[in-house]
């Protein structure tokens, strides 16, 4: 273990195999993306537990120690528990850290997620989106990381491995803002993005050190001599001052993104829209909502059904948490009907529908004007969503549209042997 | 109002078991007079530490509407009694959601009783109780306070003692008939009955007036608000700036200490230090696990009582035969250290030492050897 740093300064740009050079073009997966990333911000305390398909980050950034170009302290913990415990108290002396999970593994180490956002330490994970056990399923359903959704955790999903890679860098950035300081968490589909390789632009060291700015804990810095106490035992005299704390810092997050995404796509000539990714939404009657790698057949059969003139697009979530009301809503104001893909669950909730679908609802439910929303359930455990399967949707979303009063009553399975 | 509430305000872990009797009790009497009631504890740290003030309260009433009023207070205020079952809790309380040190008579009713457990005449108690502003009855069950530890419970009847008292001071929330029946059904025990019974009428209760009692104002604090608080949970270190006991630059150290929670109404038994005896060996400082110590000029070391808790860990690990020895607090008043006292008088300061030591009422914080609570009961039934 290389001996520790005490600030994120960075360092030289290092050449050689899995080393790329300056603004390179990379054949990586989503994994490999991620740890890049962790490179080219330098960050310093990097803890690790293997389990699918998350592991493969470990792989590369372990690879990449061996190798010479990446130098950081590297913990490999004996649970997931201690592997998050580790880089929350890392954190706080002023470690820029990164840690990851997928499935159960990170609900292994759910009281040191629960208890992060509270302590304000930006941790920054990543989530191979894996179903959550048994019987040892490790393809994808978002569950997972959607367990912390209600706990201060900034949350996004990402649709390619140059999408993984860039928002990574936005999250060290809007994480370790001092007008936020909360964790967050990029989910990548478990297989359909953390085993799939694509060409990614990888930048370099020095636009990347343009784009983010070194962590500074500033006088929250647990150090001899800045003498401080984090996290006493508080009880009902402080802890609801405590969650409106969070509850502010979520709500700035959403400018410090907006400020993220600008500045990297004046410096990076990419990112694109903060929050939502529109796609085929102009003059769309039905729009379908979907997160992560959903977006490739949904996006195949779009196109398909606009060659065909029916008038459908797509709008992508990219950041769950803070969760984008104002830009669905705004989104969404013109189509009468809308299709929500959910590849989650949410047993027993309103309509039985998943977790995208409730929220969605919820953030409509105050326009004068809403379109009607139907529900679908698909491609759970890594099941395969084809594009066949969105067109099977669509339809459904056309009949609610065309005034079909029991389409947006219920949850509709697609895609399950019946 | 259909509806009687008792505080019962005791020591975390010693007297757990005996406060929940005694709530107990008061529901299932009441139930005989056709009345429904609730039992409930209100801790102020969990796990409960040895000697914080903690409550039990029983509330009864002719409807449950009433009752429901009750169950999710922190504290219910206006009780018809307060019962202390330490008579040093009569110097205040930090308790459970009370920001500062709670009178142990705030929530009793006007016109209400305190009933105490204590040895002490009812004017030494008045000069520890503050005043209430509104006239009550301090009404007292003469028996040093029953302790014991978190696993065993003394048995030595102060539950149905103070039952019986109940019944008492307060014949509209049980009667002596409902307390006596109950006692024999609960407890399946005629000598618990016969010491109830006994302890009804020896009760004896004292008229105090609205202006009686402890002048002191009791410190209290506010909380800040969600902006002015701290954000990550995070508490500033108090700077430890080098000062002396006595004020002057004079060399010594007194760490500076949390100004809002202090602590010392934990404090059952107090250290008396014998400052001629003290080799200054450091143990007691070191070893206090809440930094009360100070380092006077001349290298002794003073308890703060404003930080101690009682716990008794520097009588345990000082070297030194009868060098710091633990008194009931009861006779003490106020907090002022003992080195100051020693260093302007140092023989009045040792005639004080004795008599505090020689005259000190009998008192243990819970068990401290196997077999002494079997000897306790032999010497108390003989």
């Amino acid at each position: 273990m290389s001996p520790p740093k005490t600030a994120t300064a960075k360092k030289a740009e290092t050449e050689g195999p899995g080393g790329p050079s300056a603004g390179s073009e990379e054949l990586i997966s989503g994994s490999e993306a991620i740890a890049h990333a962790c490179r080219l911000a330098d960050v310093d305390v990097i803890t690790a537990y293997p389990i699918r398909p998350y592991d493969t980050v470990m792989q590369y950034v372990s690879q990449m120690i061996s190798n010479g170009q990446f130098d950081c302290d590297y913990i490999v913990a004996e649970s997931e528990h201690s592997q998050f415990e580790i880089v929350k108290h890392a954190s706080t002396v002023g470690a820029r850290v990164f840690v990851g999970s997928s499935g159960v593994g990170w609900l292994y180490a759910f009281e040191a997620l629960a208890v992060t956002a509270g302590l304000r330490l930006p941790m920054v994970a990543m989530v191979g989106n894996r179903a959550l056990d048994d019987p040892g399923a490790f393809g994808v359903e978002h569950n997972d990381a959607l367990a912390v959704r209600d706990l201060g955790w900034m949350l996004c999903w990402v649709a390619t491995a140059q999408e993984a890679l860039d928002t990574a860098l936005i999250a060290y950035r809007v994480a370790e803002d001092q007008r936020v300081f909360l964790p967050c968490a990029i989910s990548c589909d478990g297989a359909f993005l953390t085993h799939s390789q694509s060409i990614v632009n990888v930048p370099s060291q020095e636009a990347v050190n343009s784009f983010l700015p070194p962590y500074e804990r500033g006088d929250k810095l647990l150090h001899p001599d800045n003498p401080i106490t984090i996290a006493p035992q508080a009880n009902e005299d402080w802890v609801m001052e405590i969650r409106r704390q969070s509850d502010a810092a979520m709500r700035r997050a959403r400018k410090v993104l907006i400020e993220a995404y600008e500045d990297l796509n004046a410096k990076f000539g990419r990112g694109g829209e903060p929050f939502i990714e529109r796609y085929m939404m102009e003059d769309a009657e039905v729009a379908l909502v979907g997160m992560g790698t959903l977006a490739m057949p949904v996006k195949v059969a779009v196109r398909k059904m606009r060659e065909q003139g029916r008038k459908v697009g797509f709008v992508r979530v990219r950041w769950f948490r803070p969760f984008p009301s104002e830009e669905l809503q705004q989104a969404l104001s013109e189509v009468q009907a809308v299709g929500v893909i959910d590849r989650d669950y949410g047993f027993g909730s309103a309509f039985h529908s998943g977790v995208l679908a409730n929220d969605l609802r919820s953030a409509l439910y105050p326009m004068e004007r809403r379109p009607k929303i139907v529900s679908f359930v698909a491609g759970l455990g890594g099941r395969e969503v084809s594009a066949a399967n969105v067109i099977e949707i669509t339809d459904k979303v056309f009949d609610a549209a065309g005034g079909d009063a029991t389409s947006d009553q219920d949850t509709y399975w697609i895609g399950v042997r019946e | 109002m259909s509806t009687g509430s008792v505080e019962v305000v005791y020591r975390g872990i010693f007297q757990k078991t005996l406060a929940k009797n005694i709530c107990r009790g008061v529901v299932f009497a009441a139930k005989k007079a056709g009345k429904i009631g609730i039992a409930f504890g209100r801790y102020s740290d969990s796990p409960e530490r040895n000697g914080i003030p903690a409550k039990q309260f029983a509330v009864v009433s002719d409807t449950e509407e009433e009752l429901e009023e009750y169950l999710s207070r922190y504290e219910p205020d206006n009780n018809d009694v307060t019962i202390a079952a330490d008579d040093t809790l009569c110097k205040g309380v930090e308790s459970w959601a009370w920001y500062g040190l709670q009178p142990i008579n705030k929530l009793l009713a006007d016109g209400g009783t305190l009933l105490v457990t204590s040895t002490q005449s009812p004017n030494r108690l008045l000069s520890f109780i503050h005043r209430k502003g509104t006239p009550y009855n301090l009404a007292l069950v003469r028996s040093p306070a029953s302790f014991s530890g978190l696993w065993v419970y003394k048995d030595d009847h102060t539950d149905v003692r103070l039952l019986g008292a109940l019944a008492k001071v307060a014949p509209h929330i049980v009667s002596l008939e409902a307390i006596l029946e109950t006692i024999k059904e609960q407890w399946k025990d005629d000598s618990k009955v016969q010491s109830a019974k006994k302890a009804y009428g020896a009760t004896e209760s004292h008229p105090v007036s609205a202006e009686q009692g402890n002048e002191e104002i009791p410190y209290e604090f506010e909380l800040p608000g969600w902006k002015d608080m701290e954000e990550g949970l995070v508490i500033r270190g108090i700077s430890a700036e080098a000062q002396s006991i006595t004020g002057r630059d004079d060399g010594g150290y007194v760490p500076t200490r949390n100004t809002t929670f202090k602590k010392f109404s934990t404090r059952s038994m107090r250290p008396v230090i014998n400052f001629d005896t003290c080799t200054k060996c450091t143990v007691c400082w070191l070893n206090c696990p809440d930094t009360c110590f100070d380092v006077t000029p001349d290298g002794f070391y003073d308890a703060n009582m404003d930080a101690c808790c009682g716990c008794g860990v520097c009588e345990a690990v000082c070297p030194v035969a009868d060098c710091i020895t633990m008194v009931n607090e009861e006779a003490f008043d106020g907090n002022d250290g003992q080195w100051e006292a020693w260093n302007k008088d140092k023989e009045a300061y040792a005639g004080w030492l004795a008599e505090k030591i020689a005259n000190r009422p009998p008192r243990a914080h819970g068990f401290h050897h196997v077999g002494q609570y079997a000897e306790e009961v032999k010497n108390e039934s003989a």
